[in-house]
């Protein structure tokens, strides 16, 4: 893992120096005040975001942003809009208002495949393997820009030894990042035989192998026994200090306290606190939201 | 390559040549049980391995539309029906009726594969963008319009109409052979006169084959040869990136476009190529041999149907499978059950044939099961078509991969399993 070309900002959180490249909106006061920390670039910004089906309207008007080399938790009660606001910003939906801004670009619109390819990539609440292939198969899809994937180069005798130079290239890659998440021994069995846990590890690792810069985890822990989870969240630490970023869906309130650095609350489609642990325990408004669950 | 794909390289072409060897057992035994020839064997092998070839060719097109990218083509006869008539109308004589634009042979192949490509693109660009049940729907209405519209007396100036093209320009094995190609007796060419000299076997006494059969089995390796590049370029093209993505559209499109993945393109692509690849099949089978005249009722729904079912025989999504899947299904399901019909009456002397179900049943209350058995036999040939049903039930309950379908054949042009050395143990390297 570690020889991989890292995102833009591989600052850690603790790390004071500046990054080189910061962008002109990192010097919005909220954001500084909210990190307490030293300011980093932003590379999610969702701005009056806004969409209905039919007469519902299932996320109305959030904004947020989410900082390089953060641990973000966006947590609300179910229909707060999380998932809604995740297929928004991802190309799934496209909004019905609003923009998203990624690497100071707006993405509002784009179809899904040209905003994982900027490097803003997902994982999905229900583990989305391709079953029928094996889990290096799965691993080796990901990687962006692959020589292989046009058939002419595939075909052709002279420039198929390109594509088979880039595989075996690819190949030491995936075999690294499945010894990181410990799924080495299930490489060559079929992703449709693995257990729940062990799927959504595989859609992280499959994430990764796309060199993303942002990653947004829909409920990466649903379906995740204890002892999985905590290696889940482990790898999720270490990867963020890798210089990763991360969104994470959670409704576990416990897990997202105790892991994301900054905390989005989320509450019928908007943006209800926006802070870390201590703020959002504090707030008279997001207990009520969750109606007296201890928080 | 590696080990392991060699492996299994090797494993194929022996399953293959078994089930080839099964076959012309087969088809020796029927032949010599109907008291044929030597030529007449001869002949008959030859057609077993047209059909085995064209199915092939055929069931390979469909497996990397629905097999590889899970695109559910129920229109392959149109595409095929596309391809044979673009190529007959650019290769016939001008002054022909019904007229062609006297192009090259060459010209005409690759012309009505790029014409179904179009048609496929076509039909593709809307349709590929909607869910599979929606395409399944386009691509049956497709192949329907396709067909009525050369059944059609409004084109039938140029498409001979319902009575079909019938003036298909020899095949390039007379080409090659005769000196005039639309004449079997002419003046044979330098090459002709030295193969049909052989073909006489002075060797063997009283065994010789003659033209016409001669002219089919050199047409019939022809063909066999464009099955074998096809395969070819087929194993190499899924076993690479490329077909990794075509798979992870047939698992899950979010999960591919979520990834990066620009589905849309691959599916359009790969549709296209496929109808190309269709329409090759189209003309090799009804183009290339023998015949002198294509008819549009050939390619009804039908002829996708028995497509589909070589590839689930064969299982869906292996390239080898398929070529098995189209052998199995044009040897034993559509070619061996008529014959083995004309065996059993004349073995079992059956005279009486009923016109009628009832007919054939209304003995059978006195105690004569003769009629009823003449009136199976003598519709073997459609009767065939409840074995196939019987065995598509079986399959689909037993063995719903089919022969191959079940095991995994890794998308990669490189041998995956092989892990780099440097990486054992598991601990980052800091």
């Amino acid at each position: 893992m570690s020889d991989e070309p890292g995102p833009a900002t591989t600052n850690a959180p603790d790390d004071v120096e500046m990054p080189e490249e910061l962008e002109p909106e990192t010097h919005d006061s909220a954001v500084e005040e909210a990190a307490k920390r030293m300011p980093r670039s932003i590379p999610l910004r969702v701005d009056g975001l806004r969409k209905e089906f039919g007469g519902i309207t299932a996320v109305d008007g959030t904004s947020f942003e989410v900082e390089a080399g953060s641990l973000t938790g966006l947590i609300g009660p179910n229909g707060a809009g999380k998932s809604t606001t995740f297929n928004c910003i991802t190309g799934i939906h496209t909004p019905t208002a609003g923009q998203v801004q990624f690497d100071g670009e707006n993405i509002t619109g784009l179809a899904p495949h040209e905003i994982a390819n900027r490097g803003l990539v997902r994982t999905f609440q229900i583990a989305r393997e391709l079953e029928e292939m094996t889990v290096l198969e799965n691993m080796m899809l990901a990687p962006k820009h692959q020589r292989g994937e046009s058939i002419t180069r595939s075909v052709t005798p002279g420039l198929r030894r390109d594509v088979v130079k880039q595989e075996g290239q690819l190949r030491e890659r995936v075999w690294e990042t499945l010894e990181f998440f410990e799924l080495d021994h299930l490489a060559e069995a079929e992703a449709g035989t693995l257990s729940g846990g062990q799927r959504k590890l595989l859609e992280m690792a499959r994430a990764l192998m796309t060199d993303p810069e942002v990653v947004l985890l829909d409920e990466p822990l649903a379906g995740v026994n204890p002892t999985l989870e905590e290696k889940l969240l482990e790898r999720i630490h270490e990867l963020r200090e890798d210089g990763y970023t991360f969104l994470f869906v959670e409704h576990d309130m416990d897990i997202i306290m105790e892991h994301c650095e900054r905390i989005i609350v989320m509450h019928q489609g908007t943006v209800l606190a926006d802070g870390t642990a201590d703020d959002i325990r504090g707030n008279e408004e997001v207990i009520e939201a969750y109606l007296g669950e201890d928080i | 390559m590696s080990t392991n794909t060699s492996r299994l390289f090797e494993f194929d072409i022996s399953y293959i040549a078994a089930t080839m060897l099964l076959l012309y057992v087969i088809f020796l035994l029927l032949s010599v049980l109907q008291g044929y020839p030597v030529a007449g064997i001869v002949s008959s092998l030859q057609r077993v391995t047209f059909l085995v070839a064209v199915y092939g060719l055929a069931v390979l097109a469909l497996n990397l539309h629905w097999g590889y990218a899970g695109l559910f083509n129920i229109g392959v006869a149109g595409f095929m029906a596309v391809g044979v008539y673009t190529s007959v109308m650019l290769t016939a004589p001008m002054g022909a009726s019904p007229p062609g634009l006297g192009l090259p042979l060459p010209v005409g192949i690759l012309g009505g594969m790029l014409a179904a490509a179009l048609v496929g693109l076509v039909a593709g660009l809307p349709a590929l963008r909607l869910r599979s049940d929606y395409l399944a729907i386009m691509t049956v209405a497709v192949s329907e319009i396709i067909r009525f519209t050369y059944k059609s007396n409004t084109f039938s100036q140029f498409t001979g109409g319902a009575g079909g093209f019938g003036s298909i320009p020899p095949g390039p094995i007379r080409r090659l052979f005769l000196q005039d190609a639309s004449s079997i007796i002419s003046e044979p060419t330098a090459i002709g006169a030295f193969v049909f000299d052989f073909m006489q076997f002075p060797m063997l006494d009283g065994f010789s084959l003659g033209r016409p059969v001669t002219l089919n089995i050199f047409s019939t390796l022809l063909i066999v040869a464009v099955l074998a590049l096809v395969y070819a370029f087929l194993v190499r093209a899924v076993n690479s990136p490329y077909g990794r993505v075509l798979k992870s559209i047939r698992e899950d499109e979010i999960a591919a476009k979520s990834l990066g993945k620009n589905t849309n393109r691959f599916k359009l692509k790969t549709f296209m190529l496929g109808c190309a690849l269709m329409g090759l099949a189209g003309i090799m089978w009804y183009g290339a041999v023998g015949q002198s005249s294509v008819y549009p009722n050939t390619f009804k729904p039908e002829l996708t149907f028995y497509i589909f079912i070589a590839l689930i025989i064969g299982g869906a999504g292996s390239n080898t499978g398929s070529v098995l899947g189209g052998a199995l299904f044009a040897g034993l399901l559509f070619e061996a059950p008529p014959r083995v019909a004309t065996i059993l009456s004349d073995v079992l002397g059956v005279t009486q044939t009923p016109d009628t179900i009832i007919a054939a049943l209304g003995p059978v209350a006195s105690g004569q099961f003769v009629p009823l058995l003449g009136f199976f036999l003598d519709n073997m040939s459609q009767l065939r078509f409840i074995f196939v049903g019987v065995l598509l039930i079986y399959l689909v309950q037993r063995r719903p991969d089919g022969l191959l379908g079940h095991r995994s054949e890794v998308a990669a042009a490189t041998d995956l399993s092989a892990r780099p050395s440097r990486s054992n143990g598991g601990d980052r390297d800091e």
